[in-house]
């Protein structure tokens, strides 16, 4: 039943998502900066304006703003549109109109209108383009009630959740890391979507919960196969959705391993792994738990340029590895 | 109190009427300029290399072919003058006076570069040189600038600042903002913009609703002068007229540098937007640098040997800078939070 199927890169599969999508509803367009014969900064829309011309494949002016602003207005209004960000970072020009606007329209207004939203956000450090162009900025996003926040980690997984995102009724944030643009796994052919919401267990294990977002989901399985080799069993669970997060899937793998460990690239402190820390601490599963709950994240400092410094900012594997071992040796 | 350094020595032909910089500047200061603009050059092409030998990490973006502008601009400024600068900075920082070889060391990431390793190309900056930094962020300098004149009129220090955007931020709120507040408050601001024609991939035509950039300046109630920015001495004229009028407390202008980048956008540019007819046009007959040197030699200011010996120092001076960065040391991964806050835990 299972043929086998392709692989393309997490780019191809956007690309391809995007594509489909326009191909089922004339109402879906995307906009952003450089995305039409220039393909986008990363090459994500790549040759679409040829296949759907310049009316629906927008190059905006600079303008990131009134841009996203403008996506505000259309897709309350009728069309879908898909705003691609240059670089996650620029979301801080557009603030205004995704947390004042977007995200709160529909409940200012009782519910008479939906915003039906998608905006793309490259993002991550790994690149050397330093401190303005680098950020994991997913939770500051996830801190507003009426968006939805994902972050995909896989190519299977991005298109499943764009189309996914282009069908949902509200504006869903999606982080897209950098370093997953060329990353290959299978993908499915034609129309399938990925629920928004759902955390993915990718890797069972009795030992230790961790939960990983985005690149950090890679890393962390690359620790668990190195650790596997010492006998020792993680499971690694996939977020995949910063908001709303699933409550449900983390809860059960904690009572199974009875500690858990959080990886992320943002900021370590006020952000993903404290609310997932904190979630455990509020549930039933905190009576599970025999050893503290470990956060490895983000530097407190912007990321630098220097290479090294660079990779010193956030969680690289052995860092991961030695972590996850002092944590079920007891040794924290 | 920030002095001008452009009447130190006699201009080389006052009263004559050869264009303004030949009028303005001492042989010595016209001389610095070549050299100057064949340093941001050289600069460039030195960086550009190094990038793909692998030795410089990120991306940057090359200003080859806006030499005069950077330069232009800068002459009437003097060392306290402070600028904002763009992406695309690294001839404003050579044009203000940064010493190349802690360029390089930034760029290679090392601890002597001017930003210590943590900034790199894109956030390229001489603060003792009044070059408040390149930026990251398209128009992110603008209101920076206004900031600087707001200090240096309530301070009272005589001091301009120039904030150096490219047309692509025209279309940035930040730059609608600060004009006008820069126009109410009449502070000693200079805009320039450079334009090249494109932001990456995207026309002036295809992005912005008015001809000209300049054409914006009426809205803010400044004035607004087109020159061509390939053409040192237009540039500096026209700069020498903003800042005199900003000294003088009579409040801000824009310039609008009309040139061109010869070079894709970044590292990566499949330079799909515009026509290999159109890059050759502006390298072949419009280049700022051949213009320089063909009137100064015309003008009897320097010989073509002279011109030859510039170049030559100008190699020496990027070899050793190049070496300077390479020699200099990596910072310590321990020193990662260095510079987050002022006082350290
Ligand atoms: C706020 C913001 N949006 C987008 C970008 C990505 N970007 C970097 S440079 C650039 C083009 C800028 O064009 P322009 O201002 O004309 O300067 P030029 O590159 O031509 O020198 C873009 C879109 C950015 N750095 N910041
Ligand atoms: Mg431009």
């Amino acid at each position: 039943m299972d043929t086998a199927v392709r692989e393309l890169s997490y780019s191809q599969a956007i690309q391809e998502a995007m594509a489909i999508a326009m191909e089922a509803d004339e109402r879906v367009i995307l906009m952003g900066e450089d995305i039409g014969v220039y393909g986008g900064a990363f090459q994500v829309t790549g040759d679409l304006i040829d296949r759907f011309g310049p009316d629906r494949v927008m190059d905006t002016p600079i303008s990131e703003l009134g841009g996203a602003g403008v996506a505000v207005g259309a897709a309350v209004t009728g069309l879908r549109p898909v705003f691609e960000f240059q670089f996650s970072d620029f979301a801080a020009l557009a603030m205004e109109q995704i947390v004042n606007q977007a995200a709160k329209m529909r409940y200012m207004l009782g519910g008479a209108v939906s915003v039906p939203v998608v905006m793309r956000f490259p993002a991550g450090s790994g690149t050397g383009a330093a401190a303005q162009h680098s950020q994991s900025i997913e939770a500051w996003l996830g801190h507003v009630p009426g968006l939805k926040v994902i972050q995909p980690a896989t190519p299977h997984d991005v298109k499943g959740m764009l189309l996914a995102a282009v069908a949902d009724p509200d504006p869903v944030m999606i982080f897209e890391h950098k370093l997953l643009y060329k990353m290959k796994g299978p993908v499915p052919e034609g129309y399938y979507t990925v629920p928004i919401g759902k955390a993915d267990v990718r890797r069972t294990g009795r030992d230790l919960t961790i939960v990983a977002t985005s690149i950090m989901v890679h890393k962390a399985l690359e620790a668990a196969e190195t650790l596997a080799a010492e006998g020792l069993d993680i499971e690694v669970v996939d977020l995949r959705t910063v908001r709303p997060m699933d409550r449900e899937t983390i809860i059960a793998s904690v009572k199974k391993t009875s500690k858990l460990m959080c990886v992320y690239e943002g900021v370590k402190t006020l952000g993903v792994g404290a609310e997932l820390s904190a979630m455990i601490a509020e549930s039933e599963a905190f009576d599970y738990l025999d050893a503290p709950i470990i956060r490895l994240g983000g530097s407190e400092t912007p990321i630098p340029y220097n290479p090294e410094l660079e990779k010193a900012a956030v969680p690289q594997v052995p860092g991961i590895i030695s972590a996850a071992r002092d944590l079920i040796n007891g040794v924290r | 109190m920030a002095k001008s350094t452009a009447t130190r020595a006699a201009p080389v032909s006052e009263g004559t009427n050869l264009p303004f910089i030949y009028r303005q500047y001492p042989r010595e200061k016209l001389l610095d300029a070549v050299y100057k603009m064949h340093l941001i050059r050289k600069f460039e092409e030195g960086a550009e290399e190094s990038y793909m030998r692998g030795l410089i990490h990120g991306t940057m973006h090359l200003s080859i072919g806006q030499e005069a502008s950077a330069m232009g601009i800068c002459m009437p400024l003097s060392t306290e003058d402070q600028i904002t600068s763009t992406h695309r900075g690294h001839g404003h920082c050579i044009a203000k006076g940064a010493d190349v070889k802690r360029m390089f060391a930034e760029f290679f990431g090392k601890t002597t570069g001017y930003c210590a390793g943590r900034g790199g190309s894109m956030h390229i900056a001489d603060v003792t040189t009044g070059n408040l930094g390149a930026n990251g962020i398209v128009g992110g300098g603008l209101p920076i600038a206004v900031g600087a004149a707001l200090t240096a009129k309530r301070l009272k220090t005589g001091k301009v600042a120039v904030c150096f955007f490219g047309d692509g931020a025209n279309n940035e709120g930040a730059f609608h903002e600060a004009l006008n507040m820069a126009s109410v408050w009449k502070l000693p601001v200079v805009f320039v913009c450079e334009n090249n024609k494109y932001g990456m991939s995207t026309s002036t035509e295809r992005s912005t609703a008015v001809a000209n950039i300049a054409d914006r300046a009426v809205a803010y109630s400044m004035p607004g002068v087109i020159v061509d920015g390939n053409v040192l001495s237009d540039v500096a004229e026209a700069s020498h007229n903003a800042i005199e009028r900003a000294r003088r407390g009579d409040g801000p202008s824009l310039i609008e540098c009309k040139t061109y980048r010869y070079r894709g956008h970044s590292k990566s540019d499949r330079n799909r937007y515009r026509t290999k007819d159109e890059i050759d046009d502006w390298m072949n007959n419009r280049d700022p640098i051949a213009r320089y040197e063909a009137q100064l030699v015309e003008f009897g200011i320097a010989t073509a040997e002279e011109l030859a010996a510039i170049r030559t120092s100008v190699d020496e001076e990027i070899a050793a800078g190049i070496e300077f960065a390479k020699a200099s040391p990596a910072p310590d991964v321990a020193d990662l939070a260095d510079y987050v806050y002022t006082e350290q835990a």
